[in-house]
């Protein structure tokens, strides 16, 4: 292999992102475990871990302007850098989803919830997944896999639409509960939002495989975005 | 596209019968820059040599296909070659000044084309060292001896004494290897001016360089013409195999 050096700090990058994308996969779906078991030390433990994903971020990014200035990759080489650049920018975003989840937890408090979560647990897990095989189809430069996750989008959205449609009901029905119907709607939207920026982190793989920047937006109709 | 400055056609080329050059077919667009690049004896300093017809007098060897100048076939019969060599500029490597000073240098091509007015002679002074972007650093000294000038400047006087004869075409075979990095942006700099008035093919002496400068590369392995396409798609998505192995550095 003539430049051993490169490949190794290449695959180093790609580590840490994986590294990365690892914690904000649980961040996801740990946020809204706590805000169904109404733990708030465990909320605020999971508010500072977010600076930790940041600081991963900024690591990450500083590497790779290393890798450039010292090895100035090309082609593909450049493509795979630019897209570890792009994607621990997403990744750190969707970790502050998780963190933005938390802080809704804090800003109810202690008290019972208005009913049992359902949907918005369904969202967490979905758009875990959904980031998962992500960043899987990105380690694999999995084209195909890339080009199908965006759809499950609109499932994410379906239930954004359904807790929306659900707690605006509950307000109706009693407006004394308005300020914490409104924050969990929050809650749903910052999942939804994760989603999206799943879609972009797809989008990087066909771009890394292909040079083809295209969108892989499913969901034109929706309102949201 | 606009009519190409430069078409070749199917060119084949063999040196004692062993073939440097397979069935070559491009063309060159006019005020561009087209970067010829690839392993060593892949063809490219060939290819450039036959464009300026330097292997005229190399024995043994065999051309097949066609050069077009602006539609001319420039391996016809009757062509004028030093006719040629005026519209055809050649830069290599090494800078070699004449000996003399920086103004003899520069008017030398022009004055044994006959311009004997010293008012023209001034003119194509000044217009070719600006061209050559050294204007501003030797204007002052345009009569001291052109040895004592940097490498960087003597590589820049010898792109300005080609530019004085105010050819169509330039080539430049790796002229900035010798020199440092910052006299290197200069001559870089110096060809993305000049190719407002000119058609430039320049072989680079790294792939960055070829990266930086190229409008067209062209990449050649083994005597083939493996992908010519714009330079800003080739180096962030070559379509060949071999085109990304060499570009990537994984090569070989």
């Amino acid at each position: 292999m003539p430049r051993k050096t490169f490949e190794l700090e290449l695959a180093q990058l790609e580590t840490e992102m994986l590294t990365m994308a690892a914690q904000v996969e649980n961040a996801l779906t740990e946020a809204v475990d706590i805000l169904e078991r109404r733990d708030m030390d465990a909320a605020r433990a999971l508010i500072a871990r977010d600076h930790d994903i940041n600081a991963q971020r900024f690591a990450i990014e500083a590497q790779c302007l290393v890798v450039v200035a010292t090895q100035q990759p090309m082609a593909s080489d450049l493509r795979v850098v630019a897209a570890i650049l792009f994607n621990v920018n997403e990744l750190e975003r969707i970790g502050d989803y998780a963190k933005g989840i938390a802080k809704i937890n804090l800003l109810i408090g202690p008290g019972p919830l208005l009913k049992p979560l359902v949907d918005i647990p369904r969202m967490a897990e979905l758009t875990r997944s959904m980031l998962h095989r992500a960043i899987d189809a990105f380690v694999r430069r999995d084209v195909a896999l890339a080009r199908v996750i965006p759809a499950e989008d609109d499932q994410v959205d379906a239930l954004f639409e359904q807790v929306n449609h659900d707690l605006i009901q509950m307000i109706i029905a009693d407006p004394s509960v308005t300020r914490q119907a409104n924050l969990l709607t929050w809650a749903a939207h910052n999942l939804e939002r994760a989603a999206d920026r799943v879609t972009n982190l797809c989008e990087r793989v066909i771009f890394t495989v292909t040079g083809e920047l295209i969108e892989l937006d499913t969901d034109e109709a929706s309102p949201l975005e | 596209m606009t009519e190409p400055k430069i078409r070749i056609e199917n060119i084949s080329y063999a040196y004692d019968g062993a073939p440097a050059l397979r069935n070559i077919s491009l063309e060159v667009q006019p005020n561009t820059i087209t970067v010829f690049f690839g392993p060593a004896g892949g063809g490219k300093t060939t290819l450039l040599r036959l464009i300026n017809r330097l292997n005229d007098l190399v024995e043994n060897t065999k051309i097949e296909g066609r050069i077009l100048l602006d539609g001319q076939d420039i391996y016809a019969p009757g062509v004028d070659v030093s006719q040629l060599r005026r519209k055809v500029g050649m830069v290599f490597a090494l800078p070699l000044p004449l000996p003399g000073t920086l103004r003899e240098n520069v008017v030398y091509g022009p004055k044994r084309a006959g311009v004997r007015d010293v008012r023209r002679l001034v003119e194509i002074t000044e217009r070719s060292l600006t061209q050559a972007a050294l204007w501003d650093e030797v204007k002052d000294r345009l009569d001291s001896p052109a040895s004592a000038l940097s490498g960087g400047q003597q590589q820049r006087l010898c792109i300005a004494r080609s530019l004085a004869l105010e050819p169509e075409v330039l080539l430049l075979d790796e002229p900035t290897s010798g020199l440092d990095p910052i006299s290197t942006g200069k001559v870089e700099a110096a060809l993305q001016e000049a190719k407002k008035n000119y058609t430039i093919i320049i072989i680079p002496h790294s792939i960055q360089q070829a990266a930086r400068v190229a409008d067209y590369a062209a990449f050649f392995l083994m005597g083939e013409l493996i992908e010519y396409r714009r330079g800003r798609e080739i180096f962030t998505t070559p379509r060949d195999k071999r085109t990304e192995d060499y570009v990537t550095g994984r090569f070989g």
